[in-house]
């Protein structure tokens, strides 16, 4: 897609600082969007804030960015104070969802706007534009106005301008969510292939998991204004610390099932806890489709484990197969070069991995994304 | 599944289609531009003949089929018509900076801030719309009268002009600040490091110039008309001075070179203001 790019150019950014946000809270009127944010970002680090919408993950941004204030709460960057200082001041680079660049610059004064505010040379200024435009891979375009580039090159403009001012932060606010799939997965990796070689503290705001699951060093769910999990994405992904995040990380089977001794059993299945300290009783199960294995016909164990298949997707190199269990449906992810024996209709009989899994109430319900 | 042959070759292979498709295309465009050339000419007809007319009558001579300029050089003489030419030019001036300077800020910071309220401030704007001119002079004397005491000139009269430009002007900037996506602008702007001045002046007036010049002309067109207030309050301006002229003159010719004078002077301005508008729009493509 773009050249590679050399140590010159990627070196234009500061190192990167430590952030950190100590009990951000932000009511609008009697909505709480953020109660008591906790979020230290290390240097250099790329945090990806996850969450359904009205979850307090923008709003934690804005505060960041200083395009809103705080109720409550401090904001240090790199050890000081931000939390009164106005955006303008706050030495930070932003890349928004909407299509953000100035209609009437062209791309290139778009990307040395931010200079020209600092009062950098006309010489210096033009240089580093055309610098950060080549780590975006975009000098060709330096001439034309915004109407005249596609989306995603207007998001690498923006990106390219939110770096050319060298800031302390880059704040990246769902820039991939007006994209098309095929530029949305070819931007997110040279959002991260320019994130680590500039080296600059970045908090990454989105509502889509693959994205976060796929660009971040760590993972932060929110849910109700407040982190349900912080961690790196195999830990969110694997052992997810609330059924709140198990059910909106992934697809999320719920299966019925009695918590005895630290272990659950579902259908007849023997099941280790990821929480030890769960009560007896009985509970939701959580278990993720791709801990789910299939073999056709239905095997001596039949019974509770038995269903048929009611569909087949297609997923690419991986297909997703839902079960009718006859008081349930289970989803199972398998290779797709296993499914073929799986016809819609035909028996089958379910196995499911005994990884730790996660229970759940049955309130404790996921709202949509 | 049965292959579909492309457009392309579809067309390559029905040989005339294309041709006959673009031929018909023309020929409505044709039809269309042939209307547009006739709606023009008609209201060209409709403004220019009464304007024509009224030229040709401000430099009839004393004889029939004698033509003189004595009318339109006599203008000059006529006291206090060139004061109140640039006295006109100067209120039109001032009331499009006051209109600028006030309502261009309190839009943006309406849209950006107190959307609630934005309701309430187009019902204030739209206000002088419903306001009989006689009726804001009514409750404006007093202040008008008060402010006499201090010898000041006409040029007093911007501020009611700001107030009767206003439900014009307003809805121009609006319509402006529309077309642009202000909030994610003037962040991004403010995230690079901009002041607030520096986003008004530098990202959102650049952005909205065709509105800008909008305003502007529609209130340089209202300040060029104006004569009830102007006359109620005892100010003179270019109406007031025309009507003057008119009530004190015999000479009917004078009376039609100023007017056509002063309309062909409006007419000149806006064309200037709707021409600057033009090439900048042409110049950013």
């Amino acid at each position: 897609m773009t050249s590679p790019v050399t140590d010159a150019q990627a070196a234009p950014t500061r190192a990167g600082v430590r952030v950190r946000l100590d009990g951000l809270r932000r009511r609008y009127g009697a909505v709480t969007a953020l109660d008591g944010v906790d979020l230290t970002i290390e240097p250099g680090e790329l945090v990806a804030l996850l969450g359904p919408s009205g979850c307090g993950k923008t709003t934690t941004l804005r505060l960041l960015a200083g395009l809103e204030d705080a109720d409550e709460g401090r904001i240090t960057v790199g050890g000081r104070d931000i939390t009164r200082l106005p955006a303008s001041k706050r030495d930070m680079g932003m890349v928004f969802q909407a299509y953000s660049l100035f209609p009437h610059m062209t791309v290139r004064e778009n990307v040395a706007f931010g200079l020209r505010l600092r009062r950098a040379p006309r010489a210096g200024r033009d240089r580093r534009a055309l610098e950060m435009l080549e780590l975006v891979g975009l000098t060709q375009q330096a001439d034309r106005y915004a109407h005249q580039i596609s989306g995603g090159q207007q998001q690498r403009v923006a990106l390219a301008r939110a770096l050319a001012i060298q800031p302390t932060v880059l704040l990246l606010d769902e820039p991939l969510s007006a994209l098309d799939a095929k530029v949305r997965a070819q931007l997110r990796d040279q959002i991260r292939r320019i994130q680590l070689e500039v080296g600059i503290t970045t908090l990454f705001v989105t509502h889509d998991q693959e994205e976060a699951l796929a660009i971040a060093d760590r993972v932060g769910v929110m849910k109700e204004g407040r982190i349900e999990q912080l961690g790196p994405p195999t830990e969110v992904y694997s052992r997810p610390a609330t059924p709140f995040v198990a059910e909106f990380v992934g697809l999320t089977n719920r299966l019925a099932g009695e918590v005895r001794g630290g272990q659950v059993t579902v259908r007849g299945m023997t099941l280790p806890l990821v929480d030890q300290a769960v009560p007896d009783g009985p509970a939701i199960a959580l278990v993720r489709p791709e801990a789910v294995t299939l073999a056709s016909g239905v095997a001596g164990a039949g019974g509770a484990l038995a269903g048929s298949v009611i569909g087949v997707t297609f997923l690419g190199a991986t297909s997703r197969v839902s079960v009718d269990l006859g008081d349930t449906t289970v989803l199972a992810q398998l290779p797709t070069s296993e499914v073929g024996s799986l016809p819609p209709g035909g028996h089958v009989t379910l196995a499911i991995r005994p990884d730790p899994v996660l229970v759940a109430q049955d309130s404790q319900a996921v709202p949509e994304a | 599944m049965a292959s579909v042959a492309p457009l392309a070759a579809i067309a390559a292979q029905s040989g005339t289609a294309p041709d006959t498709r673009r031929g018909m295309r023309g020929a409505k465009r044709y039809r269309l531009n042939a209307f547009r050339y006739l709606i023009f000419c008609v209201f060209g007809l409709f403004f220019l003949v009464p304007l024509l007319a009224m030229a040709r009558f401000s430099v009839e001579g004393t004889r029939p089929g004698q033509f003189s300029l004595s009318a339109w050089t006599q203008i000059p003489s006529y006291p206090g018509l060139l004061s109140a030419i640039e006295i006109t030019l100067e209120l039109a001036l001032l009331t499009c900076a006051v209109i600028l300077l006030l309502v261009v800020p309190t839009l943006i910071w309406i849209q950006l801030r107190v959307r609630w309220i934005s309701r309430a401030v187009e019902f204030l704007c739209l206000l002088p719309l419903t306001i009989p001119a006689i009726v804001l002079v009514v409750g404006l004397a007093p202040i008008y009268n008060y402010i006499r005491h201090y010898n000041l000139s006409a040029l007093q009269l911007f501020w009611v002009y700001g107030i009767l430009a206003l439900p014009y002007s307003s809805r121009a900037l609006a319509a402006g600040l529309g077309a642009v996506d202000l909030k994610t602008l003037s962040e991004a702007a403010r995230s690079l490091g901009a002041s607030w001045l520096t986003v008004i002046w530098r990202i959102v007036v650049p952005n909205m110039w065709q509105a800008l010049l909008n305003a502007m002309l529609l209130t340089t067109a209202l300040v060029l008309g104006e004569f009830t207030v102007a006359v109620t309050l005892l100010y003179t301006n270019l109406q007031t001075a025309l009507y003057y002229i008119s009530r004190d003159t015999n000479n009917a010719g004078v009376l039609f070179s100023t007017s056509t004078g002063a309309l062909v002077f409006a007419f000149m301005l806006l064309m200037i203001l709707s021409y600057v508008g033009r090439r900048r729009r042409r110049r950013r493509g």
